[in-house]
């Protein structure tokens, strides 16, 4: 068996101890990390997504998966040229003004690292000003906004509304998830796209970037 | 203030599973069930369970119930709560150390554990809730000879069309700060892991009512299903030879 396909094989896993020996045997071989990183890493956590949607395999395998992903990344990080680091994309990310609830907002982080995204995670509690302000200066594609309370879900329409007030609406999508967050809220205020949970929401953030 | 033991409040397997979206009955690997056991032991490490009763008189409860006025016009509760024996407010958390361990594994990049702590901590507080509820139900029941046919259940602001702006009313009764529970302008209680509500007690036949008031087709949970067939259950294992009036029998009309 090939070292990529293994290095995928090891991710699916979740063996976040043995990918590390097998990254350094792949790069002894002289592959590139570009290489290693699109069709061993990425290629096996396509794979975990993709069984995690048919129901084949539950949350937590998802997130060990996720974890050897990252360890996998910070070896590989390094060996890339400094503006030739991997992004598909830019994506602002955080839990919206009012709201501490992180876990949710965490895991999309973590899948959207995993699937070679570049995330500038602002953490919780976030005014809508914040979310526009970093998604401009980075030159981000998506804001991802992310509410557990119903009081709190109208903080993600002040930040779509103020996107289309700055004329920025089409430069740059956002994708909204949360407990109480739905498909038809999502439509209702205008947001470009809806996550029912975190690997949706990746897929949703790669439709829309693929489509930008 | 009621002190809670760590015992009594670690979830079941099935309770911290369903929060990570898996289902009563599916084959789980023994990694999961690995990350339960340590998230279990986590848990009972870290957890600080506390809980505060108080009783509440229906006018009382009535001032607290229409909060800032946002409730849905037609809701369970109204029309339980009239009905009840007695009432009380409650609050209970596992504490903030919880929330800290759990910010530290994601930190650490323990997502998968994490996680199952986030969900294993949330069971435990309803958990915790659930031992609240057995303790006042208890209290009405002391004395009572005919105690079968007197039940208790909670309910939550921000849940069964209560609007969750009535956590500042219930708040401001209850003082859950004398037990650490604070409550932000966004009507969110920290630390995140605690619970609020009223206990409503009384006639087994006042607590039945059908899942199809307007707000009902938005409730993921349904969870008053299951607590109602719990009471069922209570009822028709007290008296074997007498089989239960269905839940569906006892709609609300």
């Amino acid at each position: 068996m090939d070292i990529l396909r293994q290095i995928a094989l090891v991710l699916q896993r979740g063996d976040s101890s043995g990918i590390n020996e097998l990254l350094q045997q792949a790069l002894d071989n002289k592959l590139g990390p570009r290489e290693i990183l699109d069709d061993g890493l990425i290629a096996g956590m396509n794979v975990v997504g993709d069984r995690y949607k048919k129901h084949e395999i539950f949350l937590p395998e998802v997130l060990l998966a996720a974890k050897a992903m990252h360890v996998g990344m910070d070896k590989l990080k390094p060996l890339f040229l400094k503006d030739e680091v991997p992004s598909r994309g830019r994506v602002v990310i955080g839990t919206v003004q009012g709201d501490i609830h992180d876990i949710g907002k965490n895991l999309v982080a973590i899948m959207l690292s995993g699937a070679g995204f570049e995330v500038i995670d602002l953490g919780k509690d976030v005014p809508p000003k914040k979310f526009i302000e970093t998604a401009v200066e980075q030159n981000a594609k998506v804001i991802g906004m992310s509410a557990l309370l119903t009081t709190t879900m109208p903080v993600m329409k002040k930040v779509i509304g103020e996107l289309k007030e700055k004329g920025l609406s089409g430069r740059i999508k956002t994708v909204i998830g949360g407990a109480p967050v739905s498909e038809e809220f999502a439509d209702h205020i205008g947001a470009d796209g809806y996550g029912y949970d975190s690997v949706q929401a990746v897929d949703c953030i790669k439709r829309l970037i693929s489509a930008s | 203030m009621i002190e809670i033991r760590k015992q009594e409040i670690i979830p079941s397997q099935e309770d911290a599973f369903a929060l990570q979206g898996i289902s009563s009955g599916s084959k789980v690997s023994s990694n999961i069930i690995l990350l339960f056991d340590q998230a279990v032991k986590i848990f009972a490490e870290h957890a600080q369970p506390v809980g505060i009763i108080a009783e509440i008189s229906k006018n009382d409860f009535g001032i607290i119930y229409a909060g800032e006025g946002r409730n849905e016009t037609d809701t369970p509760v109204a029309e339980i709560f009239q009905k009840a024996d007695r009432l009380a407010l409650f609050a209970t958390t596992v504490g903030q150390g919880l929330h800290d361990k759990i910010n530290e594994l994601f930190v650490n990049k323990d997502f998968a554990l994490g996680s199952m702590l986030d969900s294993v901590a949330s069971a435990g507080v309803e958990k915790a809730a659930d031992v609240l509820e057995a303790f006042f139900g208890s209290t009405v029941t002391r004395g009572i000879e005919d105690d079968k046919n007197i039940a208790v259940m909670r309910y939550s602001p921000g849940y069964c069309g209560w609007h969750v702006s009535g956590q500042r009313k219930l708040f401001e009764y209850l003082k859950p700060e004398e037990i650490g529970i604070t409550l932000r302008a966004s009507y969110l209680m920290e630390p995140l892991k605690s619970a609020s509500g009223v206990f409503i007690a009384g006639g087994v036949d006042i607590h039945f009512f059908a899942d199809t008031y307007s707000f009902c087709s938005q409730c993921e949970t349904h969870s008053c299903r299951e607590r109602m067939y719990r009471i069922e259950h209570s009822i028709n294992a007290s008296e074997p030879g007498e089989q239960p009036a269905s839940i569906d029998k006892r709609r609300k009309e």
